[in-house]
């Protein structure tokens, strides 16, 4: 048979069977071949999408775990700060009040102390007034003991008077 | 559904058995026959075949006969020769003549040394090689042949030595590839596994690297069996045309007959998916002036010449590669009986270089056999893609 002379009989048989493989393959073999691929492709795509995902939203957690753990941290130094504010204030106060008590104390004892000189300078004027006229009494009764010590004294008085 | 698939395990499992009893079987006959055929030459006092036998061994060897008797198709599966005897698978010869079907085995041929039934096999001429069918003088109606034409030539059917390839690797093809796809459908949405593991990074790579891009993601689908078949059956013909033992060996992607139907599939898929702008694109080629077009339609005429020299291309390439792979390891080989011819030391001592060219030669052609089988599926995905090319 010659070379590049196609024989009848080969052409025939290679059309048929080709024919006939290309169908029996198709139906068989491509097809389920390329669908098993095309389902584990998707599969295989879905499941790495999947990770993609999952590691997102580690990703995500891992920062709102930050976010909650500074925002904690935050709140905590708020609070502390808030707390030494009112230790300070309450502090304060309670220095304040208790200056206006030692005052209001020392001020009343101060008052306690006038009130209670004034009546002590009271009676002492009294006592001494009393002792005074006592004394006074006493001298005079010494003094005008005599009729003539009367007289004098009266006879002064009267000179005194002027009658003008 | 459960029938047929107690079928496939049974075609999975047995076929392959059979297969090869069928083989065992035809190769046992024609041994049988042979040897009837001797001694029926000898007990006839006949030993005239013997002689032949005895001559063509004897024969100064002549490489580029021997190279091309290797190349191109014959009647029967020569396997090897035996203490002078040729061991040959015979095949069924069909032939179609006058209207009348004709049945037989190659073995009656004889190795083309006698015929039967009026036919034999053309020892030279312009058939050499073919079954041609001598017309003897007519005397009952008077006329007289000339000389020459007095041979005509019958529908040759025969199962000959490539076809018999060819349903061979057809056959082989359906069992890898449907059990292939059952090992898909068991192990679902797992790892590929032995000859899935083998084929899948192929089908994946005709799919992405041939298909996608050549004809575009939203129709490659369609032609995905084709492409597939189209690469399996070339590559598996050019690898089993390199193993030198029966069943490869077979030239059948070399041959001119098998790669211009795979060619005029392309040629016939490519034609039928056309979309209006390819036929256009032909007679109205953009882009080039008027006067090539008009009055002369020069352009037009290229464009068509065109539409067909690109399948005859996908013809020849194929053929060309792998016949020249085979003639030059061919060729390697006979140095070696060339040079034993002159002196049987010198063809020893040639044997170490030619072996070890062929050696190298083979792995080349193990090369050329993807290559061209991936070229042939690239080329038809490229010509279905500009078929069904949208304008823009």
């Amino acid at each position: 048979m010659e070379l590049v002379s196609p024989g009848i009989g080969l052409i025939f048989w290679m059309t048929l069977s080709f024919l006939i493989v290309l169908f029996i393959l198709k139906k068989f073999a491509w097809k389920p071949i390329m669908k098993s691929l095309h389902e584990r492709e998707n599969t295989i795509d879905e499941a790495l999408h999947a990770a993609d995902r999952a590691r997102e939203d580690m990703k995500k957690l891992k920062f709102d775990n930050e976010e909650l753990l500074k925002q904690a941290k935050e709140e905590r130094d708020e609070i502390l700060k808030a707390a030494r504010k009112v230790k300070d204030s309450i502090i304060e106060e309670s220095k304040i009040k208790a200056n206006e008590e030692a005052n209001r104390i020392i001020e009343s004892a101060k008052e306690a102390i006038k009130n209670e000189k004034l009546a002590a300078i009271t009676d002492l004027k009294n006592q001494l007034a009393t002792l005074s006229i006592d004394i006074a009494e006493k001298l005079i009764k010494e003094e005008l003991s005599t009729n003539i010590k009367q007289q004098d004294y009266i006879k002064k008085l009267v000179d005194e008077v002027n009658f003008n | 559904m459960t029938e047929w698939h107690s079928v496939k395990k049974y075609f999975n499992k047995n076929f392959f058995l059979l297969l090869s009893f069928v083989f065992l079987g035809l190769s046992v006959l024609g041994y049988e026959n042979e040897k009837n055929h001797n001694d029926k030459v000898v007990t006839e006092g006949e030993t005239q075949h013997e002689n032949v036998d005895i001559e063509i061994m004897e024969k100064e060897y002549n490489a580029g006969e021997s190279i091309l008797e290797h190349i191109v198709d014959s009647y029967g599966w020569h396997i090897l020769d035996y203490n002078g005897h040729s061991i040959t698978i015979p095949l069924p010869v069909i032939l179609w003549d006058e209207g009348k079907l004709h049945m037989f085995s190659s073995s009656r041929f004889k190795h083309g040394h006698s015929s039967y039934k009026g036919f034999h096999i053309a020892s030279e001429g312009p058939n050499k090689g073919k079954i041609i069918k001598i017309l003897e003088e007519d005397f009952l109606h008077g006329r007289v042949i000339e000389e020459g034409k007095n041979e005509v030539l019958p529908l040759d059917f025969s199962i000959t030595k490539n076809v018999f390839a060819v349903f061979f690797s057809m056959i082989l093809l359906c069992w890898i590839f449907i059990s292939v796809a059952n090992s898909y459908k068991k192990r679902k949405g797992m790892a590929p596994k032995g000859l899935q593991s083998f084929l899948e990074p192929l089908i994946i790579f005709i799919r992405d690297d041939i298909a996608k891009p050549a004809i575009g993601e939203k129709k490659y689908q369609k032609f995905m069996p084709y492409l597939l078949t189209l690469f399996f059956f070339i590559f598996l013909n050019n690898v089993l045309g390199l193993i030198p033992f029966f069943p490869g060996g077979a030239n059948v992607t070399g041959n001119i007959a098998v790669t211009a139907i795979l060619a005029l599939f392309t040629f016939i898929i490519t034609s039928f998916s056309a979309n209006k702008y390819y036929w256009l694109h032909i007679i109205n080629t953009p882009g080039v002036p008027w006067w090539l077009k008009f009055p002369i339609p020069l352009m037009p005429v290229v464009e068509l010449i065109g539409v067909f020299t690109k399948p005859f291309v996908l013809m020849v390439r194929l053929f060309a590669n792998i016949t020249a792979g085979h003639i030059i390891v061919l060729g390697f080989v006979s140095l070696i009986f060339i040079f034993g011819n002159i002196n049987i030391g010198l063809g020893y001592g040639i044997s170490v270089v030619s072996v070890a060219f062929a050696i190298f030669m083979a792995f080349l052609e193990l090369l050329v056999a993807f290559i061209q089988a991936y070229v042939f599926t690239l080329l038809s995905a490229l010509y279905f893609g500009m078929a069904m090319e949208e304008n823009h």
